[in-house]
């Protein structure tokens, strides 16, 4: 009875444990009962507690887990700190993180207040801090108004001179050429002259242009107002970058790997996600609507489990992932981001009074009266409002008396 | 800058995104027996999620999901397709 086809009692044993057991728990318990030099009947014993512990854990049909996934995110929450920003050891950049986030995360805004992306470079930009240096000047959205020290006009002259910083220039990664090619392409006016010198001690580019006449007309070339509109224009020029991206800063991944990494203020996921020097595998931003469209519903569930844990634990609060699970798995549910709330989920419910509980009592309750609806008593809220036993748990059963038993 | 069409293949291979397999008919009939569930039970995937549409999935199909779970190893999920969803690209 031992021997059934070549098999063991115990091998017998371990392929149940497979199948009942999660995959990481069954690899861990088995590691652990082989290791331990047990004899084939204790090995068999830990196996079967093993077994009927996780059984016992797990949860039953009919329990309301998300009530509980509520109260336990919920009770920690109110512990959390109203204030809105945090330093995260990045000095540079700041980032919303407690309450504050937690909400943004859950109503599921359009656009976080701290839009941040967090960008992965391929080798060999990633080992070296020069070449991550360049991938971020390439990044960063650059307009002329960043490079521009002034511009000079006189009334009633059609040459301007446009006052470029050079360290700025530097700093940014823009040549004059670029410059030149960028007030061309725009057509700003024609370039005259271009000169090197100083202006209120720095070292400067003097960039001579005659503003065509479509910008300047004859008539307006006394208006001052005309020359602040072109000076406007010329500001706005685009001369690199991804837009969205606004401030970029260059850092290790993890202190003293040598290896770095973008961090970005703004999203713009799907462009940079084009770049070749960007490990596309990795680099992902904090704004769940753009994963949601750039890589799918199921990424955003994981980046939404990822941005919630992380807030929470943050703020130092221990909460079970599962329920973190359950609430991402509802807000992803319907394949778009539901937020949690009067214009999302709780608002969607069936019931009536389940959803007149939430918010905007009154409107809800009139409408439910103008279109006849009907009040099925299937959910949690609506039956504790009315006082029923939820259906939920030892609720969720019902019992009818049936017919007297025979003989006593 | 670049062309407006979606990142393609690149999607599958990102570290959020799971595997996702398109079930064939035989299979998808099957799960759904497994679960005892009619097709609208399920939770829904739009046909213009950029994994369905590298998938090449039409509404009705059923989307397999292999997560890598954060508590037991790997869990299936399924997704049904539907139509067009505002919000999602």
């Amino acid at each position: 009875m031992s021997k059934k086809n070549g098999e063991s009692p115990y091998e017998r044993l371990k392929r149940k444990a497979a199948e009942i057991l999660p995959q990481n728990i069954y690899q861990d318990l088995i590691d652990k009962v082989e290791a331990s030099g047990l004899s084939e009947e204790g090995k068999q014993r830990v196996i079967e507690e093993a077994i009927r512990q996780y059984l016992h854990a797990q949860v039953q049909p009919g329990e309301a887990v998300g009530t509980v996934a509520a109260q336990s995110i919920g009770e920690p929450g109110t512990q959390m700190t109203l204030r809105t920003f945090h330093f995260t050891g990045i000095v540079e950049f700041d980032v919303t993180l407690g309450l504050p986030r937690l909400i943004e995360i859950v109503d599921a805004k359009r656009e976080p207040s701290t839009p941040l992306t967090y960008i992965y470079l391929k080798e060999p930009w990633r080992s070296d801090e020069a070449k991550a240096r360049e991938v971020a000047r390439k990044i960063e959205y650059t307009t002329m108004e960043k490079i521009i020290e002034d511009i000079d006009y006189q009334l009633g002259d059609r040459v301007i001179t446009i006052v470029l910083d050079k360290e700025r220039l530097e700093d940014k990664g823009v040549t004059v050429d670029q410059v030149v090619k960028a007030l061309k392409k725009e057509k700003i006016g024609e370039v005259l002259s271009i000169e090197e010198g100083e202006y209120k001690g720095k070292p400067v580019i003097f960039i001579d242009v005659e503003v065509s006449e479509k910008l300047l007309p004859e008539e307006s070339l006394l208006m001052p107002q005309s020359f602040h509109s072109v000076n406007e224009k010329i500001k706005k020029i685009y001369l690199k970058g991804i837009k969205g991206i606004k401030r970029i800063s260059v850092r290790e991944e993890e202190e003293g790997s040598g290896k770095f990494m973008l961090l970005a203020e703004g999203n713009n996921l799907e462009e940079i996600l084009r770049l070749q020097e960007v490990d596309y595998r990795r680099t992902r931003s904090n704004n769940i609507h753009e994963i949601a469209r750039v890589l799918g519903i199921e990424a955003a569930r994981n980046a939404l489990i990822d941005e919630i844990m992380n807030v929470l634990k943050e703020a130092g609060l221990d909460v079970d992932i599962r329920h973190v699970m359950i609430v991402a798995d509802i807000m992803t549910w319907s394949g778009a981001i539901r937020q949690i709330g009067r214009l999302g989920v709780a608002g969607e419910k069936p019931s009536v009074l389940a959803r007149a509980a939430f918010e905007v009592t009154v409107k809800q309750l009139y409408e439910a009266a103008v279109t006849g609806e009907l009040e099925r008593f299937l959910g949690v809220t609506e039956n504790i409002i009315a006082g029923l036993p939820p259906r939920v748990g030892t609720g969720a059963v019902l019992l009818r008396m049936g017919k007297p038993a025979r003989n006593g | 800058m670049a062309s407006k069409r979606g990142l393609g293949k690149k999607v599958l291979e990102h570290e959020l995104v799971p595997e996702h397999r398109l079930l064939t008919i035989e299979e998808a009939i099957d799960v759904l027996r497994r679960l005892g569930a009619q097709p609208w039970h399920l939770p829904r995937i739009s046909v213009n999620d950029p994994v369905a549409r590298v998938l090449g999935a039409k509404p009705g199909d059923i989307i397999e999901i292999k997560r890598r779970s954060h508590t037991g190893g790997e869990a299936l999920y399924y997704r049904i397709v539907v139509a067009y969803q505002k919000g999602v690209k």
